[in-house]
């Protein structure tokens, strides 16, 4: 291509640029989107802090946001739950996500499509089938006690609220970091054998570093619907257990209760999106492309 | 990935197989159990299909199966229209700022806890049917809005990429030869990104079959979805016709899970049919 049509070309592109982007379509098509969303999230979100931050006559106070000491115990207890269960599920995830990474390509394809398919059938669902399982006079249970144990029912212990947290969200903790780990590149792992590292060191010096972004968005993924879950507690906890997400939504079967039930969302929303912020600022990303 | 030896193999093979088996011995018992003749938990006392027959019984569990299905029908088709166009809008958006702010307002349900999207909704529509005395203001219509509102980010998500991979020198000869920039849309642009719009349309159906959070904060008692119903009769203790509906709701997604595998394979859009959207959403949005 000589120098000319080189320019030809560039002139070409941009003016046909301009005019697509000008064009009534193009102005307009995201309108629809624009006022859905305003409409449909931004507003009731600003309801939700309308609510928090007013009493039944619709005045000011600050009643609301000064009551939620009463549910520190809450709030205290949830935190605690759901960080175990995000740690269980990076212990039992990553070496999952790592030996998953290791299997050959068409292996690989199987095994994701198994880890996705519960992803697809209903938390509700099955957070029920664990409750059959471990319910009083349920399998485990029976089989213990063909053992000679004592007859105990799981259901309503921390650890069974526990166990459903993990059983429900351990997908979406291997998955992200399932993703990071099989995108390294391969040359830094023989780079790694050939400067005498072992596999172990390996492991500890390349795979986990390049490996922190999945871990992170893992985190996400479990601890935020962790933390905010109601019926996993009240399948599992047999309602000993009073979980930030129980807490709110009792608040909301009773119109007298809605600005407490906002006051709670409104500081749990706002815990949750700065540490989602601060766990951000620790993962350096993998570059892949943003949706802008 | 590199090599392993042997021994290495196989724990790592059993770790997987050990990991896998626990995901699936529940919903496996629960399938089980379905069939059980006595409504007892604890053994097997024999094949019955009499929990299947008590359920198809239930005139209710089909009105909720026919809410479900018209909801995620609609909910996915308003959903698609609105996030295919907007999809273009926001490709070919120029202003910066708008487009983060449009792009942001869409990613909060998405990292939004469910309940608080729910709860904010709620708020919403019981103030706006105040305003206007409106006696009931949840229902049909209130779910509709709160799955379209939800299904939207993974309609978006899906689109734009198809947009981003197109060869812009497609749409400049349409231009060159004549087309306006609508008539290139519908005639050139269009057709190369429905790979991207079906797999978002199919994704926005399933998530609304799933939906239960969000629901149960914007329906009322007269209009009830399979997941809602299936909650309220598992409220106080276990019920048999229940396993029955969830292990057919379990294999009708098996089912449709690998005929959108299958479809997938054979069209490069498959990356965006999973459900890890969400994760690679997570992943993306950081950024």
């Amino acid at each position: 291509m000589n120098g000319n049509a080189k320019v030809r070309k560039k002139v070409l592109a941009a003016s046909s640029k301009s005019t697509i982007e000008r064009s009534w379509l193009a102005r307009i098509a995201a309108y629809p989107h624009i006022i859905w969303s305003l409409l449909f999230i931004v507003v009731p979100l600003m309801f939700v802090a309308y609510f928090a931050f007013t009493d039944m006559n619709g005045g000011f106070t600050l009643e609301n946001i000064k009551n939620l000491s009463n549910y520190g115990e809450t709030f205290v207890l949830s935190l605690f739950f759901s960080l175990i269960a995000t740690v269980i599920c990076i212990i039992i995830g990553y070496p999952l996500a790592y030996f998953l990474a290791r299997q050959s390509p068409k292996r690989q394809k199987i095994l994701v499509l198994l880890l996705m398919l519960p992803m697809w059938i209903s938390l509700l669902i099955r957070t029920y089938s664990l409750m059959a399982l471990l319910d009083n006079g349920g399998i485990i249970s029976t089989f213990l006690v063909s053992l000679g144990f004592e007859k105990l029912s799981f259901i309503g212990t921390g650890g069974a609220v526990i166990l459903g947290m993990v059983y429900d969200y351990l997908p979406y903790m291997v998955l992200p970091i399932y993703t990071t780990i099989s995108k390294i590149d391969n040359r830094y792992l023989e780079a790694a054998s050939d400067l005498g590292c072992n596999s172990l060191q390996t492991i500890k010096n390349v795979v986990f570093p390049l490996s922190v972004p999945g871990i992170i968005s893992g985190i996400t993924m479990v601890f935020v619907p962790s933390i905010s879950t109601f019926y996993i507690s009240q399948k599992l906890g047999g309602g000993s257990f009073d979980l930030i997400g129980d807490t709110i939504e009792r608040q909301f079967q009773n119109k007298m209760t809605y600005h407490t039930g906002a006051a709670i969302s409104l500081v749990m929303m706002i815990l949750i999106i700065i540490s989602i912020a601060i766990m951000n600022k620790f993962s350096d990303g993998d570059g892949g492309d943003i949706i802008v | 990935m590199f090599k392993m030896n042997k021994t290495k193999n196989v724990i790592s093979g059993a770790y997987i197989f050990i990991v896998m088996l626990l995901l699936y011995a529940p919903i496996l018992v629960l399938v089980i159990f379905s069939f059980n003749e006595s409504g007892n938990l604890g053994n097997f006392s024999g094949f019955s299909l009499k929990w299947y027959s008590e359920l198809f019984k239930d005139a209710t569990a089909f009105t909720a199966l026919k809410n479900t299905l018209i909801l995620a029908v609609e909910s996915s088709a308003l959903a698609t229209v609105i996030g295919t166009f907007a999809a273009l809008g926001i490709y070919r958006m120029q202003n910066k700022l708008v487009k983060s702010l449009v792009t942001t307002a869409t990613n909060v349900p998405m990292m939004n806890p469910d309940i608080v999207t729910g709860v904010s909704m709620m708020l919403f529509f019981v103030a706006v049917a105040g305003i206007f005395n409106f006696p009931n203001a949840l229902g049909q219509g209130t779910m509709l809005i709160a799955h379209t509102t939800f299904n939207l980010p993974y309609v978006i998500l899906s689109v734009l990429p198809r947009f981003k991979q197109m060869d812009k020198s497609l749409t400049e000869a349409a231009l060159d030869l004549g087309c306006t920039p609508s008539k290139a849309f519908f005639k050139v642009e269009l057709p190369f990104i429905v790979p991207g719009i079906v797999s978002g349309a199919m994704l926005g159906f399933t998530l609304s079959l799933d939906d239960f959070v969000i629901s149960h904060f914007v329906s009322s008692p007269d209009f009830q979805t399979l997941p809602l119903y299936i909650y309220n009769q598992t409220a106080h203790n276990v019920k048999f016709s229940m396993y029955a509906l969830c292990s057919i709701i379990i294999a009708v997604i098996l089912l449709l899970m690998l005929a959108i595998n299958f479809i997938g394979a054979r069209s490069d859009a498959k990356r965006t049919f999973g459900k890890n959207i969400k994760a690679e959403k997570r992943n993306l949005a950081k950024h």
